[in-house]
């Protein structure tokens, strides 16, 4: 990232549906504007402003975003699109709207999530299986679907070329229960041990039930403007202080180096020309659609050595008070898989101290980051 | 298979992929070579994404390759896999460098690894398609 977009823009109001009641509660019938709009709400309460203040908008995973302007009565955006519904594209909406604000197309931009995976049966494996696209060579003739299999492959070649144990991914969903346990919000709350998460069922082995995301109904909205407005309004603003992406395309999404050199990319850019260094990170919040994307992305982003994660998470080194304390809230596998949003949300909260009983003390450098075939990085700060 | 099992996903034969399939059904496995810089691909496109030249022949490969990596399917994700469960899934990187999905057959699964040297066999699944699977080559 060239450093002259440095500190440049803020998050100013970060908002989100309960998740847990939601989890508790399906309802086919539920609209994702709806949630998108009970996050945007939210949001701007949190950050002071006015519904006329917002002149950009970004959806993503809300089907449409002339909908949800309607449903808002935001009737003439001038910055507005929908992103594409992929969970990588959390952080990269957030990018898309602090570039837009720093080229004067917006002022203020509200990125809006909204989905109702869980009450709309979202299975993310099945029908045609992954590859069923236009080559039309389609792997489901081989038994072959989802992205947690696709996952488990790259994890299995990982086990294979670093011995890296399983009990490392039953480290992270402990920690992830853990977290959630202090987090009202979160869908799962009951701890789990390891003798639990040895025992949970496999899906596709190597993964077992308790590595993977819980899909679920939530929204959350994320509301960016320039650092000069931000410094007006109700909270302290949460400085991008930093941002960056870097794609990775080849076999749909088992590349063959776990998405390393790709996440090496982002992190050089990230940390370009900064004063803050990768040891400087006082909380990390990854996206961990399935545990092992935690492990690429702490190898990939340069916290650990290449091959050295399985060994180096333990529960001390993760915890809210370890040396990188690590999704705070309880991850996609306990707080609920709202695709990377739940997770920046919470970094801005720890960032501005706002996150209760989970608070990591004094953090003002918070990291998102996700490993995925575009990753992509935010180093938040205060 | 009775009339009334379920069929299990199948390949759409198009004009890109057909000579692939018409390989298989003869026991043989092609993968496209550029004409002009000799790169090799898989899955099928319509140029090469080394030096993007659309001349390019459907040539055989070797058939031998090495497991790249493999899991064991125990979701039910496809009712005509129901009766399989647990299966594996591999990906084998051939000789000629590209990946492809395959199951490892003729091979237990304790026998199953990262880096196993493997050759294609073909599974005659309909009148239309035939399928390469692989297995442990044998000394």
């Amino acid at each position: 990232m060239k450093s002259s977009l440095k500190d440049r823009t803020a998050i100013v109001g970060v908002g989100n549906t309960p998740f847990g009641a939601l989890y508790r509660n399906l309802d086919p019938e539920r609209s994702p504007y709806d949630l998108g709009a009970e996050a945007f709400v939210e949001a701007l309460a949190d950050s002071g402003l006015k519904k006329s203040d917002i002149d950009g908008v970004l959806v993503c995973r809300v089907p449409d975003y002339g909908r949800m302007c309607e449903v808002l009565g935001i009737r003439y955006p001038r910055f507005v699109n929908l992103m594409q519904a992929g969970g990588r594209m959390a952080s990269i909406t957030v990018q898309y709207a602090a570039l837009a604000i720093e080229a004067g197309m917006a002022d203020v931009v509200a990125c809006i999530y909204g989905n109702v995976g869980r009450s709309a049966g979202a299975r993310y494996g099945g029908g045609e299986g992954g590859g069923g696209n236009e080559t039309g060579m389609n792997d489901g003739a081989y038994g072959m679907t989802s992205p947690g299999a696709s996952v488990a492959h790259m994890f299995r070649r990982h086990q294979h070329l670093y011995g890296t144990p399983v009990e490392a991914l039953g480290h992270l969903a402990i920690n992830n229960r853990k977290n959630a346990a202090l987090n009202p919000n979160a869908v799962m709350q009951a701890p789990i041990t390891m003798e639990d998460y040895l025992n949970s069922r496999f899906i596709a082995e190597p993964l077992r039930l308790l590595d993977y995301c819980l899909i679920n109904d939530g929204g959350v909205c994320i509301i960016v403007t320039s650092a000069e407005r931000a410094r007006d309004l109700k909270k302290p603003p949460v400085y991008i202080h930093s941002m960056s992406m870097a794609g990775d395309f080849d076999h749909q999404y088992t590349v063959d180096d776990c998405f390393y050199d790709c996440l090496q990319m982002v992190s050089k850019d990230l940390f370009a020309g900064s004063e803050i260094g990768i040891g400087d990170i006082d909380v990390a919040e990854i996206y961990d659609n399935f545990t092992p994307t935690l492990l690429f992305s702490l190898e990939g982003l340069g916290f650990v050595p290449r091959g050295e994660s399985g060994a180096w998470v333990t529960p001390e080194r993760i915890a809210l008070d370890g040396e990188l304390p690590l999704n705070t809230s309880g991850g996609h596998t306990s707080e609920s898989y709202m695709q990377g949003w739940g997770l920046i949300a919470e970094a801005v909260r720890q960032v501005r101290g706002e996150s209760g009983d989970r608070q990591v003390a004094d953090a003002r450098n918070a990291l998102y980051a996700c490993a995925a075939p575009i990753s992509s990085a935010l180093l938040l700060r205060r | 298979m009775s009339e009334s099992a379920p069929r299990r996903p199948l390949p759409r034969i198009n004009k890109l992929n057909a000579p692939y399939w018409a390989a298989t059904k003869r026991h043989e496995l092609h993968i496209q070579r550029c004409d002009a810089c000799g790169h090799r691909w898989f899955p099928p496109a319509s140029r090469c994404p080394q030096c993007l030249s659309t001349d390019y022949e459907w040539a055989p490969a070797s058939g031998r390759g090495k497991v790249w990596s493999w899991i064991i399917m125990w979701q039910r994700y496809f009712p005509a896999f129901e009766d399989r469960i647990p299966y594996n899934v591999a990906y084998v990187e051939l000789e000629e460098g590209p990946r492809l999905m395959t199951n490892i057959v003729d091979c237990d699964e304790v026998d199953l690894r990262c880096d196993l040297p493997v050759e294609v066999v073909f599974e005659d699944v309909t009148g239309e398609i035939t399928l390469p699977m692989f297995r442990p080559v044998r000394d």
